[in-house]
């Protein structure tokens, strides 16, 4: 597929990792996320801050294609998604999979490599080892064979990290990542997202926890249906954005 | 084992088991997405399609009765997709409108239009002839050789020989991305696969085994091997790779056990005459759930 | 005497289109509360487990010199295995990883196998006279005994008496579970009720509507009234209408020609209903929400 050069809006600077313009999403008639503009940096940790039902979630999906979009678009690395699938890694939330699927810990981080299998690829020695290897970053080594079910939350979410290092991805973009963990995984996760910013990887991840914001990450996005602040934590992440984000908005739904 | 045996039992049971093999292997990955009725429904809409088909045709040639139930099938699928896209109605509940009012409508057309005089009844839509399906060309076991005795086997036979086979080349290929799908619909999309189209294609191999092993095994029969073989192995495995396996394996013996006991079963409890073969097939494939369910290695859900 | 038969037949044949009429109501409602309880194909597998049942039973009461063909005696029978069979259900749900739809399909199918290998049984054993129990697949009310047509009219009558009764504790648990439970209302219990009320449904609807149809009639009524309104007790009422609604067309058409089976008949008309439904019901109906989405769409390209 080649990039649509046309789509690209002049003012793009630069190959950002993701870029959306204008985005919104819509439930049946409810609007819950309304036309964001917002950039992500290459070598940084975003977080994306707002209440609960700010739409945080849904702008990640839709500009994922996960959701459909109403209107705007999202540009990865400066071209549409569909071609430069390889260069991003999605981290969903937990909740989404159903965990009862016969699989092992080990053949879900193989899943990260299927991108580079292709379809008919086989899946040699080398892939596995590199899927352990990947397993072993978030510390389960111990765990390949376990089926997936029988992990905790925390250990679950890390199997997911681990699938998406094996992805090689350039762009990391993870949905609720730190929700129902413990304090010993929050480290250990965000310890191997500091490892993946610091190599140039842009990590983007929907947050909730304000306290955490400005010890972890390097900027920041405040949405509450609409764009309220963005940029470096250090003036984005200001008490009057917070208090702006956490308003009540008035709905301007019938 | 002689002659016997090739010419009355052999077919039927070759014909069970390909029907079995080509329900069970889709029923995995329906029974992973929580789609296992998908098969109902499917298996309901045949007699509409198949009266549809004679009443249009006049004629009620196997492929005037296949490609009418195909197309019953493909309606279904389009109108409950339809039904929870506009009406944001859950799966089940489009089903549960969508079967039963295609089924309704084929068994008054069937009373109506005088079809039934045809051999089209809905009892035969139900359970199937498997007893019926002998081989009149076969002397013995040689005949397996002989082409001009092959030529006489039950058409049913290639028919589903070729489905089976077509399903299996379907899941081989197909079987990375209908894992993931199957998993993680979410990290598929972002994959670039088509998730949209591969859930679609999934329930169209899953029609496609209900049409061709209808005729012969009747819709119940197709409903429990959906079903039956792929849960039972889920209790035995925590690997998919080996859940599709035993799920092959136990439609099988579900099939190849029914057809034995459905035929001595009877006799053996001193009772004259033989049993409905579909329905010892899907009684054997219930003994063998049963016995999963209570003994089965991964029974429990993991936590 | 054509006359005194006609008569005859015609009381009878009112006795039956008020019972399918009753049967309706209470299938409307139920299948409103199965429906929010995300239950609605349970009473697929529930209908399809009485068929052993009801084989076994013409067993027995021919073992015991009867005739084997009594109303009372079969309906007994198909509610003893549509219990088993819910059993079945709730074990493979509860006790194994097997999700609900799988249990129910399973249970479905096993059972229906089972009864159909019973019903070839009593053709092997060429028992005469078995042909009445074929009725119960599609369901069949035109010619039927003055006792058979009073049990299916009182059958109706308890249907939608219970749902009467059990409404209110119904809809707080389909409502708001956790809520309920703190008033004491156990989820559990609420879901014994509902399904006391889908098997009275289905042993009356059985010979009305027939074991393969019966989910119709709990599901159709109910989605079509989802798509009017979005309060659970409105959408209940109006599930009754139209499930009440079919069951009067349904039967009294079946009367007027006898060849018709009964079940395909209500079942067309609820499915009626429920097109008309889709398309204009004010909640969810296709052209109310076009106009609603239509009406968003200009909003968002009118000034921001």
């Amino acid at each position: 597929m080649k990039p649509l050069r046309d789509l690209r809006p002049e003012a793009a600077p630069g190959p950002l990792p993701l870029a959306v313009r204008g985005l919104s999403v819509a439930y049946g008639e409810r609007l819950v996320v309304d036309g964001v503009d917002a950039v992500f940096a290459a070598g940084k940790m975003t977080a994306i801050v707002g209440p609960n039902g700010a739409g945080k979630s849904s702008l990640l999906k839709a500009a994922l294609g996960i959701v459909p979009r109403v209107a705007g678009q999202a540009l990865f690395f400066g071209q549409p998604l569909a071609a430069v699938r390889d260069r991003v890694a999605y981290v969903p939330q937990r909740a989404g999979v159903d965990w009862d699927f016969p699989a092992r810990v080990i053949d879900v981080v193989a899943m990260g490599l299927y991108g580079q299998l292709g379809l008919f690829g086989r899946m040699r020695c080398q892939h596995m080892t590199q899927a352990m290897d990947c397993l072993g970053r978030v510390g389960l080594t111990d765990f390949a064979r376990r089926q997936i079910g029988a992990l905790s939350g925390g250990q679950q979410q890390r199997v997911f990290l681990a699938r998406a290092l094996a992805q090689r991805a350039d762009l990391i973009v993870l949905d609720e990542p730190f929700a129902g963990v413990d304090a010993a995984t929050e480290k250990a996760l965000v310890g191997v997202l500091h490892g993946l910013r610091d190599t140039g990887c842009a990590v983007v991840a929907v947050h909730h926890d304000l306290a955490t914001v400005p010890v972890w990450f390097d900027a920041v996005l405040l949405i509450n249906r609409r764009c309220i602040a963005e940029g470096p934590v250090a003036t984005a992440f200001s008490e009057a954005n917070i208090a702006r984000a956490y308003a009540a908005i008035p709905a301007n739904h019938a | 084992m002689g002659a016997d045996f090739v010419m009355l039992s052999l077919p039927p049971i070759l014909v069970g088991v390909l029907a079995a093999i080509a329900c069970a292997l889709p029923g995995n990955f329906l029974l992973l997405r929580r789609q296992s009725m998908v098969g109902d429904a499917i298996s309901h809409v045949v007699l509409p399609g198949i009266v549809m088909g004679f009443l249009l045709t006049g004629t009620a040639a196997p492929l005037v009765m296949v490609l009418g139930a195909g197309v019953a099938a493909l309606v279904a699928v389009v109108l409950v997709e339809a039904i929870i896209r506009t009406a944001r109605v859950e799966q089940g509940a489009a089903m549960g409108i969508v079967f039963t009012t295609m089924f309704a409508g084929g068994v008054l057309l069937l009373e109506r239009s005088g079809a039934s005089a045809v051999h089209l009844d809905v009892q035969h839509a139900l359970y199937g002839n498997l007893e019926s399906l002998i081989w009149l060309d076969a002397t013995g076991w040689a005949s397996l050789l002989d082409p001009v005795a092959l030529a006489g086997l039950p058409p049913e036979l290639a028919q589903l020989a070729v489905t089976a086979l077509l399903i299996g080349a379907f899941v081989a290929v197909l079987w990375r991305p209908l894992k993931i799908a199957t998993f993680d619909e979410g990290f598929a999309a972002t994959l670039g696969l088509p998730v949209r189209v591969l859930s679609l294609a999934l329930v169209m191999v899953a029609a496609a085994a209900c049409v061709a092993a209808f005729q012969a095994v009747g819709s119940i029969l197709v409903i429990a091997m959906l079903i039956c073989p792929p849960a039972a192995a889920r209790l035995m495995t925590d690997r998919l790779e080996r859940q599709v396996g035993l799920s092959l394996i136990l439609a099988t013996v579900s099939a190849v056990a029914g057809y034995v006991l459905a035929g001595h079963g009877p006799l053996w409890l001193g009772l004259g005459g033989s049993v409905s073969v579909a329905g010892m097939t899907a009684t054997v494939s219930g003994v063998i759930l049963a016995v999963a369910a209570l003994a089965g290695r991964h029974r429990r859900r993991a936590t | 005497m054509l006359d005194a038969l006609l008569l005859q037949s015609g009381y009878n044949a009112t006795l039956v289109t008020l019972g399918a009429m009753m049967l309706g109501v209470a299938a409307g409602v139920t299948g409103t509360f199965l429906y929010l309880r995300k239950r609605a194909l349970m009473s697929d597998a529930m209908a399809h487990a009485t068929l052993p049942g009801v084989g076994l039973a013409f067993l027995l009461m021919v073992a015991m010199g009867g005739d084997g063909r009594s109303l009372p005696g079969l309906l007994a029978g198909a509610g003893i295995s549509a219990l088993v069979g819910l059993g079945c259900v709730q074990f493979l749900t509860t006790r194994t990883r097997l999700p609900e739809d799988a249990a129910i399909g399973a249970v479905l199918s096993v059972f229906y196998g089972v009864g159909i290998v019973i019903l070839t049984v009593i053709q092997a054993l060429s028992i005469g006279r078995q042909a009445g129990l074929e009725a119960f697949l599609l369901g069949a009310t035109a010619g039927m005994l003055w006792s058979d047509a009073m049990l299916i009219a009182a059958g109706g009558a308890i249907s939608a008496g219970l749902v009467l009764l059990f409404r209110r504790p119904l809809l707080m648990v389909a409502f708001d579970p956790d809520y309920a439970s703190v008033r004491g209302l156990l989820p559990g219990r609420a879901d014994l009720m509902l399904m006391a009320l889908v098997l009275a449904v289905t042993l009356t609807g059985l010979k009305v509507v027939g074991l393969i149809l019966i989910v119709a009639l709990l599901v159709i009524p109910a989605v079509a009234a989802r798509m009017w309104s979005d309060r659970a007790g409105v959408v209940a009422a109006i599930a009754g209408g139209i499930g009440g609604a079919a069951g009067y067309g349904g039967a009294a058409m079946s009367a007027s020609a006898p060849d018709l089976p009964t079940g395909p008949l209500i079942v067309l008309l609820a499915a009626a209903g429920f097109v008309v439904s889709i398309l204009f019901g004010r909640a969810r109906g296709v052209i109310p929400q076009a106009l609603a989405r239509a009406r968003m769409r200009t909003r968002l390209a009118g000034p921001a």
